[in-house]
């Protein structure tokens, strides 16, 4: 684990280790300015999530989607090769696709006609004759694709500038907890139950923090608990943080930590009965034959909480959930998230597993409602910031052994913001 | 079978079933949640399935925003009495406008019926308006309704006007 060391640069961030203080301006939540360094900096450099490849699993799929600040076209082409496109005709810049999702051989701008193939060819148009072949030359008529196109593990990011690091460099130490989730299926994860669209008023950043914030569970949520607590069966005997924060690198960190709460992969509760116990039984002997004792326990009985900087979420904890969320300005955060199960789950295990994920999760939980609320409110509470400007981040600060309830993982995440944020100043 | 018919047949009438559904609506209106449960019969779900979800979405295979048991449809109207159901606390102001109520069909003991609504949500200076119609199956013992099951569907493309559903539709 790498210590709290690196030195802010910015104005916005202020570190003093031999304090133990770290604070964050408030300014950075509100002010416009700020969100269009972001672009600039964080958004039109780093690799950015996409999208899953069981979400475009035959030839053909597609979806579109809105991946910082561009509207993208993620789809397999009739080759089985995934490829992204800017969703823009060529011609005048009309979005070629209007669906969600589908299935089909071309995309076809209606203005005028242009219809590419799954590849993103120019296939045909009204009037082709009329074009000069220095028109069409360097595929000046076909859709653009994403500069630069990765996946690992079946996670797809793009990047829009041509020369920057790996996927693989970039998400440094991710990759172990990635490998974490990936490996608890033996056919593979899917995407199960389609996308959730919601929305925070707050900064996007907010969420970042609050989706590996081990010190705010027990307050904030304290009605989830008393709800695990009335249903019979439903708590298993393992106390909620005991655990750890882990710097990853890159801006990305983690938290690993025991919970309650039953974990479809491989943590039986009382409630899901002897089948269920039985079910769970197998998958956990099929890890610790593939994986040994020690990381199958690992993978079976842990939760974990990560953010990938800047803005991917990937948390296995009672259900896994993927994730992600771009600002549509700085009080307001445009939300997406989805869950991840292996293929070869049981239809009743695939049942309890989407029932523990709504039971806390996403817009309709017994807890994610809380947090957009507590979200709202500190961005509510910034328009004091004249007065009262600064968020503090420094619990557990100088601790040799940072837990889940301590601010590292948050720290980790604002120092890598402050240096991309503050690159363009300098 | 037209409304009518289907009322015929099930001796049920709409302006019955519309008196139901208003009186309904006016206990989640003025947040008289625990009179609200007494309509839902044991074991009776409540589903609010995703924004644009297709009429026969299960939650056994589709990611619901909400998909309660009995026993979490009562842990829900709990939850939302608590100050500690921040989301809520203190309660929003709402009002519900039910209409195009139609009997869709069934038994004596067990039918179904549907309405279209508008859900309006006001809290911290903001209105968020939810519309979709509602599916019920209920039965009708002696002159009383129970709701068997009601799932609400949001009619909208996604919830991001909306950003969540913290309280019942």
């Amino acid at each position: 684990m790498l210590a709290d060391r690196t030195q802010p640069r910015s104005a916005y961030v202020k570190e003093d280790p031999a304090r133990g203080i770290f604070r964050v301006s408030r300014r950075v939540f509100v002010e416009p300015e700020v969100l269009a360094r972001e672009r600039r900096q964080i958004f039109d450099r780093c690799w950015l999530y996409l999208g899953h490849e069981s979400e475009i699993a035959q030839p053909g799929d597609f979806l579109t989607r809105s991946v910082g600040g561009r509207e993208l076209i993620f789809t397999r082409g009739k080759d089985r090769v995934v490829r992204a496109f800017f969703n823009t005709c060529p011609h005048r810049g009309a979005m070629v696709c209007r669906e969600k999702q589908g299935n089909g051989a071309m995309f076809r701008c209606f203005y005028h006609s242009w219809a590419f193939n799954l590849e993103g060819k120019l296939v045909n148009r009204p009037g082709d004759e009329c074009y000069t072949a220095e028109a069409r030359v360097g595929g000046q008529h076909d859709l653009v694709a994403a500069p630069q196109f990765e996946h690992y593990r079946g996670l797809y990011f793009v990047h829009f500038q041509r020369s920057s690091e790996s996927l693989a460099t970039y998400l440094a130490g991710a990759v172990e907890f990635i490998d974490l989730v990936m490996d608890q299926a033996e056919t593979g994860m899917e995407i199960v139950g389609g996308t959730q669209e919601y929305s925070i008023d707050a900064n996007w950043k907010l969420l970042c923090e609050n989706s590996f914030d081990g010190y705010h569970g027990i307050p904030t949520h304290a009605t989830y608990f008393d709800y695990l607590q009335s249903r019979a069966g439903q708590l298993v005997s393992r106390s909620l943080s005991t655990g750890q924060a882990h710097d990853l690198g890159n801006g990305h960190a983690v938290v690993e930590y025991s919970a309650p709460w039953g974990r479809p992969i491989a943590l039986a509760v009382p409630a899901w009965g002897a089948a269920g116990e039985q079910e769970v039984a197998l998958v956990k002997a099929r890890l610790e034959e593939k994986f040994g004792l020690q990381r199958a326990a690992r993978m079976a009985l842990m939760n974990r909480n990560m953010v990938i900087f800047p803005n991917l979420v990937l948390n296995d904890i009672m259900a896994v959930t993927v994730r992600t969320f771009f600002p549509a300005g700085p009080a307001r955060n445009l939300v997406n998230a989805w869950t991840l199960a292996p293929r070869e789950e049981s239809a009743t295990m695939r049942e309890r597993r989407l029932l523990n994920f709504l039971e806390f999760l996403g817009p309709g939980g017994f807890a994610t409602p809380d947090d957009c609320e507590a979200l709202a409110l500190c961005q509510r509470g910034y328009s004091n910031l004249l007065e009262a400007g600064w968020n503090d981040i420094s619990k557990g600060m100088n601790s040799a052994d940072p837990k889940i309830d301590d601010e590292l993982q948050m720290r980790v995440f604002w120092r890598e913001w402050d240096r991309r944020v503050a690159e363009e100043a300098a | 079978m037209t409304s009518a018919e289907v009322a015929a047949s099930l001796k049920v009438t709409r302006t019955e079933l519309e008196d139901f559904l208003y009186a309904e609506a006016a206990l989640l209106d003025s947040w008289q949640l625990d009179q609200w449960l007494a309509l839902f019969a044991e074991g009776a779900r409540y589903l609010v399935p995703p924004a644009g979800a297709a009429e026969d979405a299960d939650p056994a295979t589709t990611l619901f925003y909400i998909a309660d048991d009995y026993h979490r449809l009562c842990e829900r109207v709990k939850r939302l009495k608590k100050p500690t159901a921040h989301a809520e606390f203190p309660h929003s102001k709402c009002r519900r406008l039910v209409s195009n109520v139609r009997l869709l069909g069934g038994t004596d003991s067990e039918f179904s019926a549907t309405s279209n609504y508008v859900t309006y949500r006001s809290k911290m200076g903001a209105t968020q308006v939810y519309f979709g119609h509602h599916v019920y199956v209920m039965r009708k013992v002696g002159g009383d309704f129970k709701i068997l099951k009601k799932t609400s569907f949001i009619d909208a493309d996604d919830i991001r006007d909306q950003n969540k559903v913290s309280i019942i539709l």
